[in-house]
């Protein structure tokens, strides 16, 4: 899901910026002082499971989780994306400093409109009803996300066609993964530690 | 997962302040990105090539490190030089390669590595700690200073928390494969890790408490900026610049 630096076009990367800091500044307005270990850790276990290459056939695709954490977090999800983002981007040079701004939307937008799409069905009693939001939470955030980078390399000009089908045709097989993946983690969760999901990290 | 790999060393520019780094590296990336022609590109990376000479960095991690970002620009070389318009310089099948196409893909190429090589030598030669010190002290929020701290302090440990679960699953002999079993069960890891993760910032926040953490981190070592900290920023700015737009 990262776009490298000096590829994107300025008005891509300004807007991309300017939309990154308005979603964090809300973020963390809406971030109490006591919640900050959580969310850190939380963000720090995102990452960590973004590390977990999960088999596909003859592949294997990294989980990106932002489904979850959004409907975690909410709009503290942005914040929180940026913070795992930020390490890869000084330490591994893994999407820099100028692309930060449009990495954290194309990653958080999608996981804030699956909060505000999926949180109450996710957390409704009824097994079918939150088996589907939740499956259908970590997918449609990575569908979400891949069109997103899609759309900025497309913005950029339009000689990026091919690539951008492709990198959203590359992420279907990841989308059902992690609405599987969603799906097993939020039942998991919901037998052992329900109250991880009615914790309110952001206020309203 | 190799961390900070780039930090330690004793060059000039490992003793440099972190916020001189930070002001030129971020000032040189946005130029760089906002470039279009390619001379000013190339004239640009020679920039960064002398600092990762003078950080006297490992050649070989260095390369490595470069291969491994370049995969996307490896990506775009497979479509930018038959996508983009201009002129047809050799056919193969029924595709064409089109001159400009190939110098897009190189404009790419140049800025990418440039900056890349520049967040290596200027970021990437300060342990992450300070160079999140350098940004509390450049105006970012505190809240995200403090979530950022926490969540690099802890990232070991829960990398620690995932290879215990990883080994528990070898233990029961977990093979992963295509197949429903192996997805429940990374569902499940994930969601133990998650669980984990949670138990631990509880007791995080309950020490804190206990200490009568206020909101603030006390900082004992406080950077000055020295006399070769104002040269070498004010030539990060300029130098730069004059390189951009003269070419």
């Amino acid at each position: 899901m990262h776009i490298s630096e000096g590829v994107l076009a300025a008005p891509v990367l300004l807007v991309g910026a300017a939309l990154g800091l308005a979603g964090t500044a809300v973020g963390l307005k809406k971030l109490d002082y006591d919640r900050i270990p959580q969310v850190a850790l939380l963000a720090a276990a995102s990452f960590v499971a973004s590390f977990i290459h999960v088999p596909i056939g003859p592949a294997s695709v990294h989980l990106v989780l932002n489904g979850i954490l959004g409907v975690m977090l909410g709009w503290v999800a942005f914040p929180a994306i940026l913070i795992s983002l930020f390490p890869q981007a000084i330490m591994f040079q893994f999407g820099g400093l100028t692309v930060l701004g449009v990495t954290t939307c194309n990653m958080a937008l999608p996981a804030v409109l699956g909060y505000y799409a999926f949180s109450a069905g996710i957390r409704s009693p009824k097994p079918f009803v939150s088996g589907l939001c939740s499956f259908l939470c970590g997918f449609v955030a990575i569908l979400l996300s891949s069109l997103a980078v899609a759309g900025c390399l497309v913005l950029t000009g339009g000689s990026f066609w091919a690539g951008a089908k492709m990198i959203v045709l590359a992420h279907i097989p990841v989308m059902f993964i992690e609405g599987f993946i969603t799906l097993g983690c939020v039942r998991f969760l919901k037998k052992v530690k329900p109250e991880m999901l009615e914790v309110v990290y952001a206020r309203p | 997962m190799k961390l900070e790999e780039f930090a330690t060393g004793n060059s000039f520019i490992h003793h440099l302040d972190p916020r001189g780094k930070v002001v030129a590296a971020a000032f040189f990336s946005g130029l760089v990105s906002l470039t279009q022609s390619l001379t000013a590109a190339l004239a640009a990376l020679v920039l960064p090539v002398i600092l990762v000479a003078l950080a006297r960095l490992d050649f070989k991690r260095l390369m490595t490190r470069l291969a491994v970002v370049n995969g996307f620009i490896l990506f775009t070389w497979f479509f930018i030089p038959f996508t983009f318009p201009g002129r047809v310089i050799y056919s193969i099948g029924p595709l064409d390669i089109h001159w400009e196409g190939v110098l897009y893909a190189c404009l790419l190429t140049v800025k990418s590595n440039a900056i890349i090589l520049a967040l290596i030598a200027l970021l990437g030669t300060s342990p992450v700690l300070d160079v999140v010190h350098a940004l509390s002290h450049l105006g970012v929020p505190d809240k995200l200073v403090h979530l950022f701290f926490f969540c690099f302090r802890y990232l070991h440990t829960i990398r620690e928390e995932y290879h215990k679960l990883s080994e528990a699953l070898k233990v029961r002999s977990f093979r992963p494969g295509t197949n429903l079993h192996t997805y429940r069960t990374y569902a499940y890891l994930v969601g133990m890790l998650l669980v984990r993760s949670f138990h631990r910032s509880q007791r995080i926040l309950e020490a804190l408490k206990c200490r009568g953490f206020s909101g603030r981190f006390y900082i004992l070592h406080h950077y000055q900026m020295k006399r070769r900290d104002y040269l070498f920023t004010s030539c990060g700015l300029v130098l730069p610049c004059l390189l951009v737009f003269i070419l």
